[in-house]
């Protein structure tokens, strides 16, 4: 890993001007992120966030503030840790025994990795959608219908269907299948998929959306009707999105992270990131340098 | 941050090429200009007819140049989306494009008047009076296509402080040849073409300096349009 480090990289993390050796920054414990990590209206606060997929560690001393009502990107190459980091943040890593976080999480404020904190609650206030839709295989309205029922937000058949069809206009679906919401949701197209997972997520009455490469299976318009809606669903909800693509990122964000190796390399306005990144990493990254 | 060009080290070679062959082209555009600059002067002291008349038709080559600039630059944004260095420089170029297109029609105004100027049988001693400000200019312009070569914002900003000296110059020259139609009414058309290379010849120290505010942008992403050469300065020490 060392010697991949070393043929990639030409500057220091932490170090705009001065080419650093760059061994000394992958086994500092301490870098400094460049831009603003923090923000004054944070809906979900990150410190200090160290992760451990047994051994390895995939995430350094990461602390980043998600804004409430903003879209932030996270790009990075792979590996880099962005999805990682955006599992911690409504702990979809728990599931997977080898992994340890650490570090600090809070939700308005509330410790997300509290003793008692229940994780399916946690799930659905802050939901996930994943970079395959994943319909169940049920009916479209079953799909949308499975959370509110089990989180108990429906006293009845009319309200539960209210839930599934607002949810379903919310994610711009609505129109498209409102006669066949008892066909299997399998049977959609993937663009309608990806939408129902939405508006799946958006039935439990989510605070924050986590988009894990949620465009990456899509054709070039249903990426473009999942990018609008992203952006109508920011009026209600904040959403982390996580993107292979730098253009969506630029696209659909507010703010952008930039992740390398596990750190948190920089982060800022979204226009700043894309016309003036400040560190190297950063700029070759979004430039296309170096591979 | 290196100072590396933005046309290295990407990982599409093709990339690389494209990049570098706008910044090729602009240096070519910027090198036409120069001669052009050059030969307007040249036919201005010398009185050479010939060489007025070609240099007043030679804004061809740059016209060209500056539309294929414009396509190389429209084809790199709709193909590659470039983003960062890369986004500052194309950005750059579609302005340094304009005014390199500009400081051509500039020169070819010199060649003009220096053909008219020949044409008069009585050549006088006034006709060299703008040759130390076009000396002037030139070199201010060959300081800014090398400042755009070498990226060098330390060499644009020494290009933009030598403007406020052509301006007192031009200032200068035009009260020295108001003197001249004073003393000789006879001439004044004559003083009043060289009045307007002068003229010309200021407007392209103006345009070098423009060159010159595009190449801090695309180094050091400063717009710094606008601002007085201490603000220049300024925001370069930051």
């Amino acid at each position: 890993m060392m010697e991949r480090v070393q043929q990639t990289d030409t500057a220091g993390i932490g170090d705009v001007k001065r080419p650093l050796d760059i061994r000394e920054h992958v086994e500092r414990a301490d870098y400094q992120t460049i831009g603003e990590p923090f923000s004054g209206d944070a809906k979900m606060t990150a410190r200090n966030v160290n992760v451990y997929y047994d051994e390895k560690q995939a995430i350094t001393n990461v602390s980043l503030d998600i804004g409430r009502n903003e879209v932030i990107a996270m790009i990075g190459p792979s590996g880099c840790g962005k999805s990682t980091f955006l599992r911690t943040l409504n702990r979809m890593n728990d599931i997977i025994p080898a992994c340890r976080v650490e570090g600090e999480f809070a939700l308005d404020g509330e410790d997300i990795y509290g003793a008692d904190q229940d994780t399916v609650l946690l799930r659905a206030r802050v939901g996930m959608v994943f970079q395959k839709p994943n319909p169940f295989p049920k009916s479209i309205y079953e799909n949308v219908a499975y959370g509110p029922r089990i989180h108990g937000l429906a006293h009845n058949k009319a309200e539960l269907d209210e839930i599934v069809e607002d949810s379903l206009r919310r994610a711009s679906l609505f129109n498209e299948v409102k006669d066949q919401l008892d066909k299997p949701g399998t049977g959609l197209s993937g663009g309608q998929q990806q939408r129902l997972c939405i508006a799946r997520a958006i039935a439990v009455s989510p605070e924050v959306i986590l988009m894990d490469e949620p465009c990456s299976a899509l054709d070039p318009i249903a990426t473009a009707r999942i990018e609008e809606l992203i952006d109508e669903l920011r009026e209600n909800y904040t959403i982390a999105i996580v993107t292979h693509s730098m253009q969506q990122a630029a696209r659909v964000s507010q703010r952008t992270a930039y992740f390398h190796m596990g750190k948190l390399i920089e982060v800022g306005e979204t226009k700043q990131i894309f016309t003036m990144p400040k560190h190297e990493l950063t700029e070759n990254y979004i430039t296309g340098r170096f591979g | 941050m290196e100072n590396y060009l933005p046309s290295e080290q990407h990982t599409s070679q093709r990339y690389n090429a494209e990049l570098e062959a706008l910044r090729a082209t602009v240096l070519t555009m910027g090198g036409i200009v120069e001669r052009q600059c050059r030969q307007a002067l040249e036919a201005l002291v010398s009185g050479d007819e010939e060489l007025a008349r070609t240099v007043a038709k030679s804004d061809y080559e740059v016209n060209k140049l500056e539309l294929d600039i414009s396509a190389l630059c429209t084809d790199i944004l709709a193909r590659r989306q470039p983003a960062a260095r890369d986004l500052r420089m194309v950005v750059a170029i579609i302005r340094m494009a304009s005014n390199l297109e500009r400081i051509g029609d500039e020169a070819a105004k010199v060649g003009r008047m220096a053909a008219k100027l020949a044409d008069d049988r009585e050549k006088q001693s006034f006709y060299g009076e703008p040759v130390h400000l076009g000396e002037g200019v030139s070199a201010m312009l060959r300081g800014a296509l090398d400042s755009f070569a070498r990226l060098d914002v330390d060499a644009a900003i020494e290009v933009i402080a030598r403007d406020h000296e052509i301006d007192r110059e031009f200032k200068t020259l035009t009260r020295l040849l108001m003197t001249h139609m004073m003393e000789q009414p006879q001439r004044v058309k004559n003083m009043l073409r060289v009045n307007s290379c002068a003229r010309a010849l200021e407007r392209i120290g103006d345009h070098a300096v423009n060159l010159c505010e595009e190449v801090i942008y695309l180094v050091e992403g400063n717009d710094v349009r606008h601002l007085s050469l201490e603000e220049v300065r300024q925001r370069h020490s930051t």
